[in-house]
């Protein structure tokens, strides 16, 4: 670059970190657009940020080189994100990427001579009913055939946008035809409960709230025995609780968005239709616990989303159900931001999705402090899910009694489920808790179904036995991620396919995530290639108990149960393809010397 | 708070004293007990990424240099189970990196080597990985070897907490993370010296001082005849 | 009853740790009274002439022919050990691994500052490199491991006498080190 253009480059890049008020705070915020305008952030354009924030530059790159879709090196003008996900692999992913990689002339990993395009594969973008799907150019393009993806390259190339493709294949169902969505992004929304699909009247829970005092609405949800969404389960009258008794001059109120748990969509569709609900719990949690601001933490893969819910937040400021005085209460103020995230799994974790809305790299937090305590900028903050907090607004309207009168047991309500994979009917169902799975597979039309996986890759496979098992705290979790296999599919592929996601998104912080993912990984590799043994699958069995045990956080804690819940479940899977022998390698001497006879223009002789 | 109140907790069936607030590290310490731990440093907050340190606390596993000490908990720090993951633990550092201990100016000195002397390791379980990592010599004075650096973080707090200048960070996620000097001219470009906090705060041969190494024969160095962690336990009356 | 059996090989190694099993010192000779040696550089028999009962391994396998060497010992040596930091993680040969082997060639042969009319080694006679130096763990069953650079004559001595006698080595702090 010339001196002029890196004088204007700078300019240019101080005045995007100037529209974040050059806030080290909003780095994941400044380092986007910048990813944006420019298809990358270079080596240079790192050093202006780091100098408009006043910060280090290897915070900077700390934080490129982090996110999925940040990128130290340019991307083309369209860069395409194929999803990876096990569901999408099942529904011609390969032959999808072959086509992409033919259009575009390029393979996966490279970015297009003339600059308009790069392949490249990521985790789940939260799109398994509609398999295979990419985001090309930041728009999602589902239910992708090989011939699609031909025309969507052909088509870009010849000067149409991704909006226009768009167009001409038809908006989705629902709010994705809404103009300020345009996306064909289908919810297969199948079934619509009392709770989070009932009837039901804006600000209404909000109004109801602001009648009670902080302390009534939390025993109200106490009432309810509302349990988080997100996979953990913990008791959500008792974390309001907490939050709230934590003394600071500020609370912070987190909406977790992340929806990373491959096979999970649930959070998709509740923005797309109901997004007014979940913005209403917001704002009931922060009446409850105190706090005057909500940030929804929204995944870059769903970003499509982003000016539909601006805009719905816009409205519930006119309708003064935020803003200053919510809901005519003097003291409640109330606002949202919403926080885009830029790629990582990890991010979904309470405590990294502070440490990324804070612009830092996603690595979570040690527990204690837990965010209740000190979680953004240092406040008490409450993390939820987008489904506990759209609950707990129905609970507010409707009576903690009222909602626990639905669910079983423990676990009252309903749980949205995203069930993907062998079925009929792939999409949303808001299904009463402690339903069997075999009631599930009915639903959606699964009767031939060999295994299902309840929770996504930190959650649990299981077989034919077990489908009387019910989903529930006490039973099967699962954050709605339910995918089902077919009596033809080879359960190992999956397997596979969940460990390469597991290596590819621990964060890298601690250990035995960082390196036993990696090994799992190369296990079963290894049993694949046909050079397992016995001492393999003990192998893996032990190493993985030891990754869980040592692990800091619930992404190395959960990272081998693809393999020990299947050993457990699918144990003659393996055993038909290990071999008897006490020891097996896959080294091939035939293939290491390869190398040496191109180089010497050897052949070589080996008994 | 209650901050100076003393509690009482067990290790092993040890009976100690500590007060509330420390970890369970710091007061194992403190108690003349040894839990080994590498990416933990006390002047520094603590990290929790190597989880060497992980005991059993009242049945469950937890990073000892993290988790505050509670009273009437009892700690399991030498079980069979504790030692055989930590040992898993280290074995993934020598195989997720480029150790070769034979020509590293930090063998005999170095923390993670003691460690595992210590827990008897004679060689890892898991298959060694051979990254392709860097080594930034551009300094004078000092040089980083990626090859031997363990990702424990010591340098990049040392320089944030004690020096006060965050000349050195993490960059990549998961396998891929490395350590990296603030500059594109490499740790020549930054404002370093033998002296800082942040050089001597590594516990492997990863950051070296130029002109500084094999001063000392074999035999006299660090832990040739004492194991790590016997001054520590030294402090215990029995 | 016949004396069990030891044989030794060295191969992607330096001698260094056979110049150890030598620094034993006066116990070679108790050794002696324990074992028969059989193919070993010890005592040059290049011909394993009966089935062993220990196969000392120095040395990992950087190329075919310590390939063919190692597995041979696999199949003549009840117990195999890997002695040595070579022959356990590759050693020093190893730290081409992080580099393509036609690199090296080309460094080493072409390119290399000190080279004058380059050629990369192509004799029939030569074993052929591998990709990788690999540890001996990887291309076939080790059972022990003794670690150092080279293992100290007494970690081999306490070692050796363990296995043969059955006994569990119990080993004393200063003996473990891996240089
Ligand atoms: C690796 C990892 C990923 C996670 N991803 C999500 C997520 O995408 N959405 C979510 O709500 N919770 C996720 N969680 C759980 C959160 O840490 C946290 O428990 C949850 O947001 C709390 O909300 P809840 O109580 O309403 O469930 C994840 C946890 C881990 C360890
Ligand atoms: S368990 Fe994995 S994701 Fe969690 S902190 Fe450790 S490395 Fe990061
Ligand atoms: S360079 Fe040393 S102190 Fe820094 S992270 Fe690596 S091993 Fe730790
Ligand atoms: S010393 Fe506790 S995790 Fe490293």
């Amino acid at each position: 670059m010339t001196a002029m253009d890196t004088k204007t480059l700078a300019g240019e890049i101080k005045a995007i970190a100037n529209t974040e008020d050059n806030r080290r705070t909003r780095l994941i915020n400044v380092v986007r657009k910048v990813q944006l305008s420019y298809g990358h952030v270079s080596q240079e354009m790192v050093g202006m940020i780091a100098e408009a924030l006043g910060i280090e530059r290897v915070e900077v790159e700390g934080v490129v080189s982090f996110y999925h879709f940040l990128s130290g090196k340019p991307v083309g003008r369209f860069p395409v994100y194929l999803n990876t996900s096990a569901v999408s692999e099942m529904m011609g992913m390969s032959e999808v990427a072959d086509a992409f990689e033919k259009a575009a002339g390029i393979r996966f990993g490279e970015t297009s001579g003339d600059g308009l395009f790069s392949l490249q594969y990521t985790s789940c973008i939260g799109m398994n009913d509609q398999e295979p799907a990419a985001l090309v150019g930041g728009v999602p393009f589902t239910s992708l055939t090989a011939e699609r993806a031909t025309e969507i390259i052909t088509a870009l190339k010849s000067g149409n946008t991704p909006a226009e493709l768009v167009e001409k294949y038809g908006y989705g169902d629902g709010n994705n035809a809404n103009e300020l969505v345009r996306s064909m992004v289908n919810n297969n929304l199948r079934k619509r409960g009392d709770i989070l699909f009932g009837e039901r009247e804006n600000g209404a829970a909000i109004r109801k709230a602001v009648a009670m005092t902080p302390d009534e609405v939390i025993t109200e949800v106490k009432t309810s025995k509302l349990r988080g969404r997100g996979g953990a389960g913990f008791p959500t009258g008792m974390k309001w609780d907490f939050c709230r008794r934590a003394e600071s001059e500020k609370h912070f109120v987190f909406c977790n968005a992340d929806e990373g748990e491959p096979g999970t969509f649930t959070n998709r569709v509740m923005l797309t239709e109901i997004p007014d609900l979940v913005f209403e719990g917001m704002t009931v949690a922060g009446y409850a616990i105190g706090s005057h601001k909500g940030i929804l933490y929204l995944r870059e893969e769903y970003i499509y989303l982003l000016e539909y819910l601006e805009d719905v937040l816009e409205k519930r400021r006119q309708a003064g159900l935020l803003g200053k005085a919510v809901a005519g209460r003097k003291g409640f103020d109330f606002d949202i931001r919403i926080q885009p995230g830029a790629g990582a799994y990890i991010c979904g974790e309470e405590s990294a999705l502070i440490n990324s809305s804070e612009g830092k790299r996603g690595e979570p937090r040690d527990r204690p402090p837990f965010p209740v305590v000190s979680g953004y900028m240092g406040h008490p903050t409450l993390v939820n899910n987008v489904e506990t907090l759209a609950a707990a607004a129905r609970v507010i309207e409707q009576g903690g009694e009222w909602f626990a009168s639905y669910g079983s047991g423990e676990s009252s309500g309903t749980k949205l489920l995203s069930i993907s994979g062998d079925c009929q009917k792939p999409g949303v169902y808001e299904l009463p808790m402690g339903m069997t799975v075999r009631v599930a597979l009915q639903v959606v039309g699964a009767q031939d179904a060999a295994a299902v996986q309840v929770g996504g890759p930190s959650g649990t496979f299981i077989g034919e036995e077990h489908f009387d098992r019910k989903i529930c705290y006490d039973d099967l979790g699962t954050g709605g991620a339910m995918m089902v296999f077919g009596p033809r599919r080879d359960i190992l592929e999956t397997v596979l396919n969940f460990a390469r996601f597991f290596e590819d998104e621990s964060c890298g912080w601690c250990v035995p995530c960082r390196v036993g993912t990696g090994l799992m990984h190369a296990k079963i590799k290894k049993i694949m290639a046909g050079n397992g043994t016995r001492t393999d699958l003990e192998e893996m069995e032990s190493w993985g108990r030891s990754i869980a045990a040592a692990s800091r956080c619930g992404l190395g804690q959960s990272a081998a149960n693809p393999e020990l819940t299947t050993l457990a479940n699918f144990r003659k899977v393996y055993e038909e393809r290990i071999k008897e022998d006490e020891y097996l390698t896959g080294f091939d001497l035939e293939r290491a010397v390869e190398d040496a006879c191109e180089a010497t223009g050897r052949t070589a002789i080996h008994e | 708070m209650m901050t100076s109140e003393k509690i009482t907790f067990y290790i092993d069936e040890i009976e100690c004293t500590a007060t509330q607030g420390q970890s369970i590290l710091e007061a194992a310490d403190e108690n003349g007990v040894y839990i080994p731990r590498l990416c933990h440093q006390p002047d520094l907050l603590p990290g929790g990424s190597c989880r060497v340190c992980t005991v059993s606390a009242n049945g469950r596993n937890q990073a000892a240099c993290t988790t505050p000490v509670a009273n009437d908990m009892i700690i399991e720090n030498g079980s069979e189970e504790i030692l055989d993951l930590r040992r898993a633990v280290i074995e993934m550092l020598f195989i997720e990196g480029n150790h070769y201990c034979p020509m590293c100016e930090r063998s005999g000195n170095c923390e993670l080597q003691a460690i595992a002397y210590r827990l008897k390791i004679l060689a890892p379980r898991f298959p060694f990985m051979f990254p392709s990592r860097k080594l930034d010599a551009t300094h004078p004075g000092i040089f980083i070897d990626g090859n031997r650096c363990i990702q424990c973080g010591r340098c990049v707090r040392a320089a944030q907490q004690i020096d006060k200048k965050p000349i050195l960070g993490f960059i990549g996620r998961g396998g891929a993370v490395r350590i990296k000097a603030s500059s594109t001219e490499g740790l020549k470009g930054v404002d370093i010296s033998p002296d800082d906090a942040c050089v001597k705060a590594c516990p492997v041969g990863a950051i070296i001082v130029k002109d500084t190494a094999y001063r000392k024969p074999i035999g006299e160095r660090m832990f040739d005849k004492q194991p790590i962690g016997s001054e520590i336990e030294a402090r215990r009356t029995s | 009853m016949a004396k069990p059996r030891i044989a030794t090989t060295s191969l992607a190694g330096c001698f260094g740790c056979h110049m150890s099993v030598l620094d034993i010192d006066e116990r070679i000779l108790k050794l002696a009274e324990l074992v028969d040696f059989d193919k070993s550089p010890i005592n040059d028999i290049k011909r394993f002439s009966a089935d062993c009962a220990v196969g000392l391994i120095e040395g990992g396998c950087c190329n075919d022919e310590n390939v063919e060497i190692l597995r041979a010992f696999r199949k003549r040596c009840k117990v195999l050990v890997a002695v040595g930091e070579c022959a356990l993680m590759g050693g020093l040969p190893a730290m081409r691994n992080g580099v393509p082997l036609k690199e090296c060639l080309r460094e080493a042969y072409l390119d290399g500052p000190s080279v004058v009319d380059g050629l990369i080694p192509a004799d029939a006679e030569l074993p052929l490199l591998l990709d990788q130096v690999y540890p001996c763990n990887e291309v076939v069953k080790i059972d022990y491991y003794l670690p150092g650079c080279p293992p100290s004559a007494d970690l081999i001595w306490e070692a050796l006498v363990a296995l043969l006698t059955g006994n569990d080595a119990d080993l004393p702090y200063e003996l473990i080190k891996y240089d």
